[in-house]
């Protein structure tokens, strides 16, 4: 049976560019230091399923979208701004 | 302060020798654009709000599946799915079973600024890949951006974002689909974000204006590289069937002309004209003032195509059919019947409804629908309500020339005050009947005289006409002292003829008896 977690985000990438690499390990990075073992990323790649863009609303890659907790949230671009992502995502940052 | 389009431009210099094109299908676009949009290239489609840009683009798509069998994309900006397909469907577009057939994409891009938050470099890859796989999975040919300006609204990045169009529309290029992208009008400029820098192969601009409370709608193409196209602004009109345009006359005179003749359906009438009555295909103008039987010349007219089997239009501005089908009663003439037989057809509406133009183009496209060959526009003095003198010219000499290319006959009425007389309108008239109130010696009469008929001997006489109720007659001329006599005084120079012939012929008799 698949975990429920409380925190469930989707990476929207089109292929390994350098963006949606730079998108995922920044991305990571955050969760492992505030939301280490709630979270779960699934990353979808629009080559790969093109359908999926539909669903979600997608226009720029990378696009986060926070799935759980509701509301949906979407964050566009490379994640660079740790502040922002935080904001966006609406975590608080541990200590 | 935007960047560079070099590149594009000298692509498409190119490969600009022939430019082949895509029929939109929509009734009077593919004439003034001669043959269509330019294939596999985007065209702009700009105007203000309520232009009907969405719609043209929609019929643009319907079409495509309807007609040519091009399946097609519609992605939308702005309205979603489910708006659209509710919107188009008095134009009798079933989008829902399109999309079934797999024959349409409807596709609802929804941007908003509060739900995005943006963070570092991104690109709008998501958005091409959906368009892609939007036209790969139906094999689409033609495609809809509506309104894609929509995505300054919601993206900060604004360099980002036009260097990311200006690829889309390269790569739509690519992809070989013809498209039409919308853009609202910005103040000074064609679209408010300057599409039309990106978007240069051919641009089209729609005008929605109201004049004297009255509105127009109004198309122009500003741009068709690589071809010739109507300069002019063109009237159109949006109504149950979608988009009609219509194209201005050639410029040319050289329609087909017929010796054929027919009757004016009043036999005395008809012998004005050397006994035969009108050419057909030619105009005709009745003018007169007020209750002279201009409208009873008009359904005699009509009740004479008829009578032929033939079928004829009736545009009345002035009275309601049913008020004519009863008044001609009264005179003999029964137009019931062939409203009945569905050989008549009768339009009556008060010229104020719409602008010149979009009368233009709505009685255009009723006459293309039933087919007659006779057109009465009864009286025409009323247009002049809605437009200036010449706007009212241009628009009938329009008419005349697009009914004349068709051979239809069009008989026109109008009503004159006091001596004027529409010189304009008369000019392209072929043959021109005036009817007169003639008063003297204390009473009223008709008078009716031919000023011209080209082509053909016409008596030059004024002749005396009554409305009965066996139907309209001439009265044979009456002189006396070189003057047409009238009424009373016809009616007493006639006792007075008919006294001296027996007069005459008694005298006669005597005079032979004497002999004998």
């Amino acid at each position: 049976m698949e975990m429920e977690y409380s925190w469930e985000l989707r990476l929207y990438v089109a292929g390994q560019t350098p963006k949606s690499v730079t998108a995922f390990t920044n991305l990571k990075k955050y969760c492992e230091t505030h939301l280490k073992g709630q979270y779960r990323i699934e990353v979808i790649d629009l080559l790969v399923q093109p359908q999926l863009a539909e669903g979600d609303q997608i226009l720029a890659i990378p696009t986060l979208v926070r799935k759980v907790p509701e509301p949906i949230r979407k964050i566009i671009g490379d994640l660079s701004n740790e502040e922002k992502v935080l904001v966006g995502l609406d975590i608080r940052p541990v200590k | 302060m935007t960047a560079p389009v070099a590149k594009i431009s000298r692509k498409s210099h190119h490969d600009m020798k022939s430019i082949a094109k895509v029929k939109t299908g929509i009734s009077g676009l593919d004439e003034i654009t001669f043959g269509g949009l330019p294939k596999g290239r985007p065209t702009l489609v700009c105007g203000g709000p309520g232009c009907g840009k969405t719609l043209m683009a929609m019929e643009f798509i319907v079409r495509g599946i309807d007609l040519y069998n091009e399946p097609g994309v519609f992605m939308s900006f702005e309205e979603k799915s489910a708006e659209l397909i509710a919107n188009v469907t008095s134009l009798g577009f079933d989008l829902d079973k399109l999309q079934k057939e797999k024959q349409l994409k409807l596709d609802y891009v929804h941007v908003d600024k509060s739900e995005i938050e943006e963070t570092g470099e991104y690109d709008l890859e998501g958005l091409f890949i959906r368009i892609g796989h939007a036209i790969d999975s139906i094999g689409a040919k033609r495609i809809v951006l509506d309104t894609i300006e929509n995505l300054f609204l919601g993206l900060d990045n604004q360099g980002l974002l036009r260097a990311e169009l200006r690829r889309l529309f390269q790569w739509l290029k690519e992809k070989n689909v013809t498209a039409i992208i919308t853009g609202e009008k910005g103040e000074g400029s064609l679209t408010r974000n300057g599409l039309e820098e990106y978007v240069s192969d051919c641009v089209i601009l729609l005008d929605h204006r109201i004049i004297n409370q009255v509105s127009t709608r109004r198309l122009r193409i500003i741009k068709y590289r690589g071809s010739t196209h109507g300069t002019n602004e063109y009237p159109f009109l949006i109504d149950n069937e979608g988009i009609s345009v219509l194209p201005i006359t050639s410029l040319k005179l050289d329609r087909n002309v017929s010796s054929q003749r027919i009757s004016t359906g009043i036999p005395s009438l008809d012998k004005m004209f050397g006994g035969k009555g009108f050419f057909r295909g030619s105009g005709i103008l009745i003018s007169g003032t007020a209750g002279t039987g201009k409208t009873s010349i008009a359904a005699s007219f009509a009740a004479e195509t008829c009578r032929r089997k033939e079928r004829c239009t009736y545009f009345a501005f002035e009275e309601s059919p049913q008020q004519i089908i009863r008044n001609m009663k009264s005179i003999g003439v029964d137009l019931d019947q062939y409203v009945k037989k569905n050989l008549l057809e009768f339009h009556a509406f008060r010229p104020g409804l719409h602008g010149l133009e979009m009368h233009l183009t709505g009685m255009y496209n009723l006459v293309k629908k039933f087919k007659p060959s006779a057109v009465i526009l009864d009286p025409i003095s009323n247009l002049a309500s809605v437009g200036l003198t010449s706007e009212v010219n241009s628009m009938l000499l329009r008419l005349l020339d697009l009914l004349h290319a068709d051979g239809v006959t069009v008989m026109m009425t109008s009503l004159i005050k006091n001596d004027m007389v529409e010189e304009n309108v008369s000019s392209l008239m072929d043959s021109w009947i005036l009817v007169k109130d003639v008063e003297l010696n204390g009473e009223r009469n008709r008078a009716l005289y031919v000023m011209k008929s080209r082509g053909m001997e016409h008596s030059k006489e004024v002749r005396e006409f009554m409305i009965t109720s066996e139907g309209l007659k001439l009265i044979d001329v009456y002189r006396q002292e070189g003057n047409v006599l009238l009424g009373a005084a016809r009616e007493a120079r006639q006792k007075q003829l008919e006294t001296e012939l027996t007069k005459t012929q008694a005298r006669r008799s005597k005079i032979k008896k004497v002999k004998r």
